[in-house]
């Protein structure tokens, strides 16, 4: 099968592959107007690096004495989390088992209902705290009410695509010896999704406790009004100390429920 | 004269972080131009040995050497160059799925160019036509612009060879070659490597799990035990028991 | 016959796991009756139900007239500019994320350590908030879109590059190795061999994170970082509920059409 030396073909030429011209093209495209539109320019934000850098510096060096001021505030802001956490995904849970096309078989309403919850979901968490900062007023419960609304979002899309892929057989035996609804969702799916619940529940206590840290910036409660407060006081170091905290709480929660939702799915 | 060896062991020893051990106090010598054939049950530690001659895996003791150079100490740059005389042939074929044939087998010349270089695609026109002639060699120049991921297995390991010959190594290190392939394809593959070590000359090394292609392609045997190196020998002068022995001794464990 | 049937035998649960459940049911109780102490549920202004009724009025009788006024200043433009921030920061952070990615990917012949310290540098900056970031730039950069988009620039490799590590780590690092065996050096192995196999995943995620940047940036404008948001603040504070209204069904149909096309982009992907 080795052809001798004398008869080897010279390399052909690559064929043209339009596709990924195009998607270069659109990139680039892309960048550009983008570029000009935002007027970022990096030579700037070079230029005027050692401001950013300074705040850095600043932030690298916490004022721990603050601790003892940051950490009520820190407080309050996991109460909200866990608060609208709970809630939300209770909500969630009954909602999801709504939308679930193999347990509600009406397709006008799971389409009407799964509607809204897609519009509910586009809403970002901090401008569902500003909308409720304006309802409610200035406070904790704008937060609550915020991270509520945004848990059920994201916790109804995970929960009801896990309702959707259990197995249908234990559904059927249960309506073979004559159960109802509610005695097909106590018996054979319940106890097929309850672990998923949890574990989606505790996903989105992780996003909560993130999230909740910030929504104080706008008015709705726990530790982001210091955040905000020791910016607009240029207390840089104090700002580092809250980032800090925060760090270390989203990082022990992260893996306690990391551990958690390991144990729960295994 | 005294030939000087391709390859030589001197009492290597591999043990693994968890504490297995790889190899034990391994002597061998392969001179140039020869057609090697390693058997022994898997997990014997063909693969290993393998490994360590092109130091794809660290030893833990001993000293090895190509053409009379220690891999063993060798840094970083030197070790590249090393690796430039080493060819190897997996059983997985190990292309990169998504890139074509003429960039997969243009690898075999990394180790020509510098880093940058290769980096930008800024290979030689002559290197390109080397490929293309090399992938003529194992009859795959029709696939030159295909992607890997749409060529069957026994053609993904002739652009692995053909990869190998681009190179243009001294020794070629074929780990299982066959393994993943049906016994036609087996055994083209098998003279594709008969071919590089007959007409360019490059010593072969090959671990095979089929005691029919050693026979068949080896010049000699080497017999791997739990690490240990227990036959070396002549094929011609290799009696079936030998081969017995190797596959069904051990623990008294019944292979098939 | 009766008589051969056994009674019904206990449960068989250990007391470890009993112990375990009801610990956990027990102590998830606690934490959430401590959570609702403490916090101020009053204060809640008399006329939230009023408002709730005028900006749900918003919603439905939105202020057209502000779609599209040529000004630059409209709802258009406004969200216009909030893709452009969200696009330009998911391509710094896309850029950025794949050295990261290689840092904090942990494959074999690399050292535990090195790998994580790359994830744990990641799961900083996933933590620092946003806000933060863009007040950061507008120091540096004044106010405006070019701080929104570094903001996410800088932000999104928290999220991104540890997607894209965690693609490296589920590689088949047979093609790597081949590359080392003829000589190659880890740069050679990273460009041949792991980058054309990680393109698809570093598409997706890409796009992935462009929705969710969408979605941030048209936050970003609450702290001046530019974008829908700065708009969307003022006529709340003005109590235009109208405009609210049509602003928010702008930034709805933006979000739904980009998670759309992306989403159609990826299913291709795949």
């Amino acid at each position: 099968m080795s052809a001798t030396d004398r008869d080897m073909l010279k390399l052909p030429k690559k064929k043209f592959k339009m596709w990924n011209w195009v998607w270069v093209i659109l990139m680039v495209l892309g960048l550009v107007l983008s570029v000009n539109n935002t007027k970022t320019s990096l030579p700037e934000f070079f230029a005027n690096f050692d401001q950013f850098a300074e705040i850095f510096v600043q932030m690298a060096q916490p004022d721990w004495s603050y601790a003892g001021t940051a950490i009520p505030y820190l407080v309050e802001t996991i109460k909200m989390a866990i608060i609208s956490t709970v809630i939300g995904s209770l909500l969630a849970f009954v909602y999801s088992l709504l939308i679930a096309r193999n347990i509600v078989h009406n397709r006008a309403i799971t389409g009407v209902l799964r509607f809204i919850m897609n519009i509910i979901r586009t809403i970002p968490d901090l401008l569902l705290g500003s909308i409720f900062v304006a309802v409610v007023g200035i406070g904790p419960v704008a937060g609550i009410l915020a991270l509520t609304v945004f848990t059920f979002g994201v916790v109804v899309k995970l929960f009801y695509e896990a309702i959707e892929t259990i197995d249908p057989g234990p559904s059927e035996a249960i309506k073979a010896v004559g159960g109802n609804g509610i005695n097909n969702i106590m018996f054979a799916v319940m106890p097929q999704i309850l672990p998923y619940f949890i574990s989606y529940a505790l996903y989105a206590f992780e996003i909560n406790v993130r999230a909740s840290t910030i929504l104080g910036y706008i008015g709705a409660g726990g530790i982001g009004l210091q955040l905000k407060n020791t910016l607009d006081m240029f207390n840089y170091n104090q700002t580092g100390m809250i980032i800090l905290v925060v760090f270390l709480v989203v990082l022990v929660i992260d893996f306690v429920s990391t551990k958690a939702r390991e144990a729960l799915m295994r | 004269m005294a030939e000087q060896p391709m390859i030589e062991m001197k009492n290597v020893t591999k043990v693994y972080d968890n504490g297995t051990v790889g190899l034990k106090n391994i002597n061998l010598k392969i001179n140039k131009g020869e057609f090697v054939v390693i058997v022994g049950l898997s997990g014997a530690g063909k693969s290993t040995l393998l490994r360590a001659i092109n130091r794809l895996h660290d030893i833990s003791e001993g000293d090895i050497l190509i053409d009379g150079e220690s891999i063993t100490k060798a840094k970083s740059k030197n070790l590249r160059l090393m690796r430039r005389k080493i060819g190897m042939i997996f059983q997985s074929f190990n292309l990169v799925k998504r890139s074509s044939v003429l960039r997969n087998v243009l690898a075999g010349r990394l180790a020509y160019y510098p880093t940058w270089k290769t980096t930008f695609n800024l290979f030689t026109d002559e290197d390109k036509q080397r490929t293309y002639e090399a992938l003529q060699s194992v009859g795959m120049a029709e696939k030159v612009y295909s992607r890997a991921d749409e060529l069957s297995g026994g053609q993904q390991q002739r652009v692995a060879i053909a990869r190998v010959l681009t190179q243009r190594p001294e020794i070629i290190l074929a780990d299982e070659p066959t393994a993943s392939l049906d016994p036609k394809t087996s055994r083209q593959v098998m003279e594709d490597l008969k071919m590089l070590n007959e007409k360019f000359d490059m010593t072969v090394v090959a671990n095979l799990h089929s005691i029919e292609l050693a026979k068949d392609f080896g010049h000699r045997v080497i017999g791997v035990r739990a690490g240990e190196i227990v036959y070396d020998g002549k094929m011609e002068d290799t009696p079936q028991s030998v081969f017995d022995n190797i596959y069904k001794g051990g623990k008294g464990k019944e292979e098939d | 016959m009766d008589t051969t049937m056994k009674k019904l035998p206990p449960k068989p649960v250990t007391a470890k796991s009993r112990a375990i459940k009801w610990g956990g049911w027990i102590i998830s109780i606690a934490i959430i009756i401590w959570s609702c102490t403490g916090i101020d549920f009053g204060g809640i202004k008399p006329t939230a139900g009023q408002i709730t009724g005028a900006i749900f009025n918003g919603l439905f009788h939105p202020d057209w007239s502000y779609v599209y006024n040529g000004s630059g200043e409209d709802l258009v433009s406004q969200l216009w500019q909030t893709l452009c921030i969200a696009f330009l920061g998911t391509f710094i952070s896309a850029i950025i994320s794949v050295p990261f990615a290689f840092w904090a990917a942990n494959t074999r012949h690399k050292k535990f350590w090195v790998s994580e310290s790359g994830k744990i540098v990641l799961t900083f900056i996933r933590s620092f908030p946003e806000i933060v970031l863009a007040l950061m730039f507008i120091k540096a950069v004044g106010p405006g879109a070019p701080a929104g988009a570094l903001a996410l620039g800088l932000h999104s490799v928290g999220m991104l590059a540890m997607l894209f590590s965690e693609a490296i780590e589920s590689l088949d690092d047979g093609p790597a190795e081949a590359i080392t065996a003829a000589g190659g050096s880890k740069f050679n192995v990273a460009v041949f061999a792991t980058m054309p196999d990680l393109m698809p995943a570093i598409v997706s995620n890409t796009l992935y994170r462009f929705d969710v940047s969408v979605r941030s940036a048209s936050v970003l404008g609450l702290v001046g970082a530019g974008g829908i948001g700065y708009p969307l603040i003022i006529a709340l504070n003005y109590r235009q509920w109208s405009r609210v209204g049509i602003i928010l069904l702008g930034i709805i149909v933006m979000v739904v059409v980009i998670d759309w096309i992306s989403g159609a982009i990826r299913k291709k992907l795949v």
